[in-house]
């Protein structure tokens, strides 16, 4: 708590040099707000001014359902009938009502209320818990201002423009707020903004000078003030308005703007006046409709829907006319027809009417062309595979608890086609913790640790060398000479892995500097010097953690922590900050250098005299911008002497050095390239002495230029900066691994080599993106980077213009590439990408990003994402799926086919990712298996599944059609009517569910192994147009078999011994029971995975048809009608019905049977390949085989994991050759 | 002990992976990096209510047999499927040629000559519509000797005529005023016709008897209809009623006195046909018929069929254990058996004779997988192969040679490019 009132007192202003020390905002005087869009007024603390027009605006309510109580009904139903197929049941339900209809109107309506019913509650329990969530988020509680100065809490949804509210430490802001103090004197505020742009780090917010003395309670007793400002608007970074008080205006920007769902930190309370409520907030002006998502096989089935709804009204059209002709030319002739005593329906004088009627008739008859069952089905088999990814216990995160979730189930199929990704970063690609892995001193190495690239190079090298010996076996020298590359590159072991240390932020290992050990190195002064600008050159606090009694460091960046921790584990603690200077506890002294000879023993002594504690005065601070990239502060050590310390990109610290700062120059170059080759983020550091004369006078400079007013003023300091910031020794580098989230590069890896194209969309700072792309491979040393970034220029046409000109240089370049190994990396930042995005550059960029092997656009707002998203989904026209954890990632999770939230520690928050998202993980990880085994799983069930239910209905309802020719057109069905509603319900249902839940091509790890199996989806093998209409062909001749083969077999002759012809009901059956044979053979033909299940549904079916027909033949000949007795009297004793369910579902069958067995000898596919190796367990027999085929079957990826470590293997391939020019030459001779 | 080990063995080598059961339970292959199912155990139990239950099931690792179409799979099933199907074809279309059958279209000759050209008119006239025909045995028929009627152009499974009958009042006296689905032949002179419907309306009328040498040959007709047509649908205390009594006469009329149930014509024209061309039984002739024995048929022409230009036919004819003559059945199985007779013999030369293959495009994408791939089938089919591949993969192409022993001569190689 004392830590806590010290701090309190810091006047933190005094480190920001450029951005927070402004001129007084008096100087630049108000905006002048004028005109549309700046129309707001705000009457701070008098809430009542607020209760009426004009002045009313929106309550502090949110609301993020899509229905309410009374728009339930009709949006739902409208969303419904929105599809083809179910205005047709509708449509199809209305005349089942009519006598017209050759079916009962309930066989019609029940299966459409069924479907539609299911449907809408599923909308209706999605929406149920969005209101809940709304509920919550509405009735969190907040302190306003009362009356009199008192202080009390009131609901969020109650607050008003214009309160008064007093927010404390780690709390949410309830609305958009003006920052009026805090607990610190100088009105600075910490936030956090993760809820709006994903970033974990904090940012300052400075209030305004003349309402600085507002920090307490009672002050807030006869305040007013008056806000003119812009209209709510979506955009984050900006803020326009003015404030009035006391008789002044001044200007107001968006540090003085505590935006809604963000949230307090590091500060104890803050004083704000809400300015925009609710809906009017940036945040939820941000917010996108969520829409209503269906997958891209859904809408394709549309189509089909359209092409069989066109068949459908063919075959009935030619129905109808031959019915109309029939009527009008025969039947006057059929004398046993009475045509003379007819009604409309069937008069002979009156064609056109009966043709008419009789369309309606057969549209319903040959509905079976356009099955609804198909839509149960899917709805059926959609929820069971949701819950097998529910269930999927190998995507349960332990640590946090979380299952997988698909939260809708009508994507699931979606999820195998997947082309783009596009990830968030924080959160979801890296656990935003740095970890000090390496360092480079005085052009020595410090550092055992391998980062994980290393680890996996070693590994793949190994197992390559491994390969290789195998083959070159006789030749032991050169063995001797290839492992001799294993040692050179990293010498791992696993126990050190094991044994990894647990502090947080550092793995860094070396005996040789840890302990104290440094003392004995060299180059000990150098070291010293490295510690202390890692303790003193940065911008954090330090916070005493009480019951350890160790200090925690906020700051900034993480990485800056990560610096502190390092610096503390070699001994030099940062413990304190004050307004002018820093103070780092020593453990060990260079002195200590001159008794090193006497061992190990002494140094543990030293380590505890040298505790103590020193200050350095803080001179200046000259802070890190990204376009600086890099920092530097002025200190005077206790000696009196004055030190620049500096630390920065390499390639700007490499520019500043002096003729005789160079000294290690090259070897800390090579360092710095191998620690960029192993996926490290580094930091150049260097130092110089500084005269005191010499300093006063750039002091006086800087101080001069600091007072200036003017435009020029930014530019001028960072002149003077430049001055100072010259003529640098380098010190060294540093090396800190960017933690990733666990297993992620393993995981991009395989989404690549499954050919998935992976953007990194983040709100953070370019460099930080970069790499967070190196860490996961993204981007790799020799990559191309193409980086689009905007002049500053005021012009907003020329801005476009030159952006529009790198866009088409950069395409110029990738054209003209000739070698087959490059990629390119795109990287954009946000303010850039507004212009890239505008309708008239758009297209080039897209085409620019296609070509790129990775994109990364940093610092883009919740919106732009969104933006991108739909760029990519629209422009590309493929699948994109969004994945992001912060509420920042909405937009996107929304905008893409599909969203996946991850679902991380913090649970369920209001608006959260995992809220809108369709599927929820607890870590990117698990995405692999979610989209290489259940994507691809679900996409081929889904596929298949519905190409066999068309093929089925064809099959089934042609026969219908066809039989009507030979009826003279009448309508009349051949099978009895029970046939025909179970045919849908019971006979053919079960086993296309089966197969559309437990069809596995191929099992679960060889989905991992052969990640390339899953292009099967983005290429969409299995449902394109040639698939679609195959299986409609099938379709077609199968209902010719059918129906002709027994018309044939039963043309007039008698059909058993005992003389009797086939009466309608004898051959009805007879077709039905080749149907119900010949659609079962032919799933059991399409399925390659059979459990019991599977057999149970199959051959159940078979089964449940003889058992019906036994059963149905027993009733009562009232109910069974003509079906009376037909199996046991007259089907089953006759050889011909038996003979002929024979011939029918072989002669059915193979034509499919031959397409397929020559498909798999001369065009396999992927996973007919390897569904025969393991057939033939290759697998087991010869694993080093199988691992080698593994490898080779990837795709040729030019980004993640395998890429790097196949261009590091060229490398050290290259190096090799190198030392042995003739190895190479032997192999092909002795092979040959 | 040591001997069957060794045999053990020996045999695996000698099968090498052509008929191995496959168990995917037991192939432990390495799971990759998304897998983490060995360390759950250890963790803590304190969130342990969401973790999902383990079961076979609901990770879907149930036990199961993934067939797939090897060669040898598929050429022995066509095998197979030719093996079954060409014995029964054979065996169909001889069952089909045993069958004796005399057909006699008469619905022409019957007519006077003076009405052919107004055929119409003389079956609605009241002239006598007796007619003799001779028919001539050409082939010994055995007993019973069934006799049919055929109808041509008839359709009886016309929507309007196939629901014009009402089976509960067929079945029960009670029910005998339900017509509701007969109209429009459900009432006559305010009664309610029983039999009622078109069907039953027009029932086919002509008659036929046989003598063979001047002696009379007896045509049963009992039993020509379904048992349980006569037992359960049509009922015993049911008689006709009313029948025929309307201002159009349609067909035959029956007689009131008989109950339904043993009105077997009626019963059996009850049974509608399928097709508009149909035969019906019309009674059993129960005496071997000799060759060349002539048969003389007086039969009484009164079905009008010359309204819509049908057919009428007399049909005798004899019975196999398949029924009656028609030889499509097995020549549909002769056919299909040849056709997969061919295929597997088309399939067998494509592994066996067939020297090279040509790839397809996406073998060069795919080609490592390939080489894998073919060798397997190599092994299986002992099926030479020539590989065709590009320049730069000499390398894999001598890995292959080494790994799968490509040096028999059965094995061509060749590059290309």
């Amino acid at each position: 708590m004392t830590q806590g009132r010290i701090r309190a007192r810091l006047r933190l202003s005094h480190l920001y040099t450029f951005a927070c020390t402004r001129p007084e905002a008096t100087e630049e005087g108000p905006h002048s707000i004028e005109g549309p869009g700046y129309s707001r007024i705000v009457h701070c603390n008098q809430p009542l001014m607020h209760k009426k027009k004009p002045f009313k605006y929106r309550s502090n309510y949110i609301s993020t359902t899509k229905y309410n109580f009374f728009t339930f009904l009709p949006k739902a139903l409208y969303e419904q009938f929105h599809r083809v197929a179910n205005l047709y049941f509708l449509a199809a339900a209305i005349v089942s009502v009519t006598p017209l209809s050759p079916f009962s109107a309930v066989s019609m309506i029940a299966p459409l209320v069924f479907v539609v019913g299911l449907s809408m509650a599923k909308e209706a329990l999605e929406d149920w818990r969005r209101f809940m969530q709304d509920i919550k988020v509405n009735s969190r509680k907040v302190k306003f201002h009362k009356e009199e100065g008192v202080f009390d809490y009131k609901s969020w949804k109650k607050l008003q423009v214009g309160d008064v509210v007093k927010v404390e430490k780690d709390q949410f802001f309830p609305a958009d707020l003006l920052l009026l103090s805090s607990s610190y004197e100088d009105g600075i505020c910490y936030v956090e903004t993760m809820n709006l742009d994903g970033e974990t780090n904090l940012k300052v917010k400075r209030a305004l000078e003349v309402t600085l003395p507002l920090d307490e309670d009672a002050s807030f007793k006869n305040f007013t003030g008056k806000i003119k400002c812009e209209d709510p608007n979506p955009s984050l970074y900006t803020f326009i308005g003015n404030f009035e008080y006391d008789h002044e205006v001044y200007a107001l920007d968006p540090s003085q703007i505590l935006l809604r769902d963000s949230k307090l930190r590091n500060t104890a309370f803050v004083y704000g006046v809400v300015i925009f409520t609710g809906h009017d907030s940036k945040v939820m002006q941000n917010a996108t409709k969520s829409p209503s998502k269906r997958s891209r096989i859904e809408r394709k089935m549309d189509y089909i829907i359209y092409v069989l709804f066109s068949l459908l009204l063919v075959i009935s059209l030619v129905s109808s006319i031959g019915f109309a002709v029939k009527t009008k030319f025969d039947m006057p002739d059929w004398w046993y027809l009475q045509p003379q005593n007819t009604d409309d329906y069937y008069d002979p004088r009156k064609p056109v009417l009966s043709g008419v009627t009789h369309l309606i008739t057969a549209l319903m008859l040959y509905g079976y062309l356009i099955p609804i069952s198909l839509y149960v089905s899917i709805e059926v088999v959609k929820v069971l595979q949701a819950t097998f990814i529910n269930q999927d216990i190998q995507m349960y995160d332990e640590e946090t608890g979380n299952p997988a979730q698909a939260r809708t189930s009508n994507l699931n199929e979606e999820l195998g086609q997947v082309d783009t990704i596009l990830s968030d970063k924080t959160g979801t690609l890296t656990c935003n913790q740095m970890d000090f892995l390496k360092c480079s001193i005085a052009g020595t190495a410090y550092g055992m640790s391998s980062s994980e690239v290393e680890l996996a190079a070693a590994q793949q090298m190994a197992s390559d060398l491994e390969d290789q010996d195998v083959e070159r076996s006789t030749d032991f020298r050169q063995k001797g000479k290839q492992q001799e590359i294993e040692l050179e590159t990293v010498v791992i072991s696993k126990d050190e892995m094991v044994h990894k240390s647990p502090i947080k932020g550092f793995s860094f290992e070396d005996s040789r500097v840890m302990e104290g050990n440094w003392l004995n190195e060299p180059n000990a002064d150098v070291i010293m010097l490295f510690f202390r600008i890692l303790a003193i050159c940065h911008t954090a606090v330090p916070e005493l953690n009480e019951e350890t009694g160790s200090y925690t460091y906020e700051s900034e960046s993480p990485d800056e922590a990560a610096f502190l921790v390092a610096a503390k584990e070699f001994g030099f603690e940062f413990c304190k900050r004050t307004q002018s200077s820093v103070f780092v506890r020593e453990r060990y002294s260079a002195s200590g250098q001159t008794i090193d000879r006497w061992g190990y023993q002494c140094t543990i002594f030293l380590k505890v005299l040298w505790a103590s504690c020193r200050e350095f005065k803080l001179l200046n601070m000259l802070e890190f911008t990204s376009k600086r990239k890099r920092m530097t502060v002025i200190v005077r050590d206790e000696d009196g002497q004055i030190l620049v310390l500096c630390k920065g990109a390499d390639s700007i610290i490499f520019d500043r050095l002096s003729k005789n700062g160079r000294l290690y120059e090259e070897d800390t170059t090579r360092h710095l390239n191998e620690y960029g080759e192993a996926g490290l983020r580094t930091l150049a550091l260097a130092y110089k002495r500084l005269g005191e004369s010499e300093y006063s006078a750039w002091n006086n400079e800087f101080q001069e230029a600091k007072t200036t007013i003017g435009a020029d003023r930014d530019l001028m300091l960072e002149n003077i900066a430049e001055m100072m910031e010259r003529d640098l020794i380098l010190v060294g580098a540093t090396a800190v691994e960017d933690k990733l989230q666990k297993g992620v590069p393993q995981c991009i890896d395989k989404l690549a080599q499954a050919g998935l194209k992976i953007w990194v969309l983040t709100g953070d700072k370019v460099e930080t993106a970069i790499n967070i792309g190196y860490a996961c491979s993204l981007l790799r040393q020799g990559m191309k980077q193409i980086c689009i970034t905007e002049i500053s220029s005021d012009a907003k046409e020329v801005v476009k213009e030159n952006i529009l000109l790198q866009i088409t240089n950069a395409s110029q370049m990738i054209k003209l590439e000739r070698d087959p190994h490059a990629a390119f990396a795109l990287i954009i930042d946000g303010k850039t990408l507004a212009y890239a995005l505008e309708d008239d550059v758009k297209q080039q960029f897209l085409v620019l990003a296609v070509q790129c092997a990775s994109v990364i656009c940093c610092r883009v707002s919740p919106k732009q994402k969104a933006l991108v998203t739909r760029l990519v989904k629209e422009g590309t026209g493929k699948t994109t799926l969004a994945i992001g954890d912060g509420a920042n990632d909405v937009g996107m999770i929304k905008e893409a086919d599909i969203g996946v939230g991850i679902s991380g520690v913090e649970g369920m928050q209001v608006g959260n990712a995992v809220m809108a998202s369709d599927f929820s993980i607890a870590q990117f990880r698990f995405l692999e298996r979610l989209l290489v085994v259940h994507g691809h799983w679900c996409y081929k069930r889904i596929a298949q599944m519905v190409c066999y239910f068309f093929y089925k209905n064809i099959a089934f309802g042609l026969t219908l059609f066809y039989f009507e020719a030979f009826a003279g057109f009448s309508g009349q069905s051949i099978y009895d009517d029970w046939y025909m509603l179970l045919f849908n319900v019971l006979l053919t249902s079960l086993p296309v569910i089966s197969l559309g839940v437990f069809e596995q091509d191929v099992s679960s790890e060889v989905c991992l192994q052969f990640p390339a199996v899953y292009q099967q989806g983005p290429k969409n093998l299995f449902f394109d147009w040639y698939k679609i209409l195959g299986w409609m062909g099938n379709g077609l001749y199968s209902s010719l078999i059918i129906f002709f083969l027994n018309i044939i077999i039963f043309y007039d002759q008698a059909f058993r011994e005992e003389g009797q012809t086939a009466s309608m009901p004898a051959l009805g059956t007879t077709m039905f029971t080749c149907i119900i044979w010949a659609l079962n053979c032919q799933i059991a033909f399409t399925m390659s995975h059979f459990t019991w299940i599977q057999h149970l549904f199959i051959w159940g079916s078979i089964a449940t048809w003889y058992l019906f027909l036994f059963v149905y033949g027993r009733l009562s000949p009232s109910i069974s009608g003509n079906a009376y007795q037909i199996l046991v009297e007259a089907l089953a004793p006759a050889p011909i019905y038996w003979l002929a369910t024979l011939l029918v579902t072989i002669a059915c069958n193979l034509p499919y049977l031959a397409h397929i067995s020559y498909q798999r000898c001369f065009h396999p596919l992927d996973h007919h390949i390897i569904q025969e190796i393991k057939y033939y367990k290759k697998d087991v027999e010869d694993q080093r085989m199988w691992t080698r085929e593994r490898s080779r079957a990837r795709e040729r990826t030019m980004i993640g994991f395998s890429a790097r470590v196949d261009a590091k293997i060229r490398q050290l391939k290259g190096k090799l050759q190198r030392k042995q020019p003739s190895s190479e030459i032997h192999s092909p001779a002795r092979s040959a | 002990m040591q001997d069957t080990k060794h045999v053990f063995q020996t045999d695996v080598m000698s099968d090498n992976g052509k008929a191995e059961k496959v168990d995917p339970m037991s192939s432990s292959t390495p799971s990759s990096s998304a897998g983490g199912v060995g360390s759950a155990d250890s963790a803590a139990p304190r969130r342990n209510s969401k973790r999902p239950k383990y079961s076979k099931f609901t990770q879907q690792e149930l036990p199961a047999c993934k067939p797939i179409l090897t060669p040898r799979w598929v050429i022995s099933a066509f095998m197979l499927v030719s093996i079954v199907f060409i014995p029964i074809g054979v065996v169909s279309l001889f069952a089909s040629r045993d069958v004796v059958e005399i057909i006699d279209r008469y619905e022409t000759a019957c007519v006077p000559d003076g009405y052919k050209n107004d055929k119409v008119t003389f079956i609605q006239s009241n002239l006598t519509k007796q007619c003799n025909r001779t028919l001539t045995v050409k082939k010994r028929m055995k007993k019973p000797i069934y006799v049919y009627y055929q109808l041509d152009n008839f359709y009886q499974n016309h929507r309007r005529y196939v629901k014009s009958r009402s089976d509960s009042q067929l079945k029960e006296n009670s029910s005998w005023d339900d017509v509701s689905s007969c109209k429009p032949e459900d009432m006559s002179n305010g009664q309610p016709i029983v039999p009622c419907g078109l069907i039953a309306w027009s029932l086919f009328n002509d008659t036929y008897s046989f003598s063979l040498n001047n002696q009379q040959l007896v045509v049963n007709k009992k039993g020509i209809s379904w048992k349980s047509d006569r037992d359960s649908k049509f009922g015993k205390d049911v008689f006709p009623k009313n029948f025929q009594n309307g201002t159009l006469k349609g067909g035959a009329t029956l007689n009131s006195s008989i109950p339904l149930s043993e009105q077997e014509d009626l019963i059996v024209w009850m049974r509608t046909a399928a097709l508009p061309t149909f035969r019906k039984l019309y009674g059993k002739i129960e005496q071997d018929l000799q060759p060349n024995d002539q048969i003389l048929v007086t039969l009484d022409n009164n079905y009008n069929t010359y309204s819509f230009n049908g057919k009428k036919k007399l049909v005798l004819s004899t019975t196999s254990w398949l029924g009656g003559k028609n030889d499509f059945l097995g020549i549909a199985y002769l056919t299909v058996g040849g056709l997969c007779f061919f295929l597997a013999l088309s399939f067998t030369v494509v592994y066996l004779v067939k020297p090279s293959i040509v790839l397809s495009p996406s073998f060069k994408q795919h080609f490592q997988v390939y080489l894998f791939f073919f060798p397997l089938n190599l092994k299986a089919t002992r099926r030479p192969i020539v590989f065709v591949m590009e320049q730069k993969s000499r390398r894999t192409l001598s890995n292959a040679r080494r790994t799968w022993n490509l040096s028999s001569p059965m094995v061509t190689v060749g590059l290309m490019g």
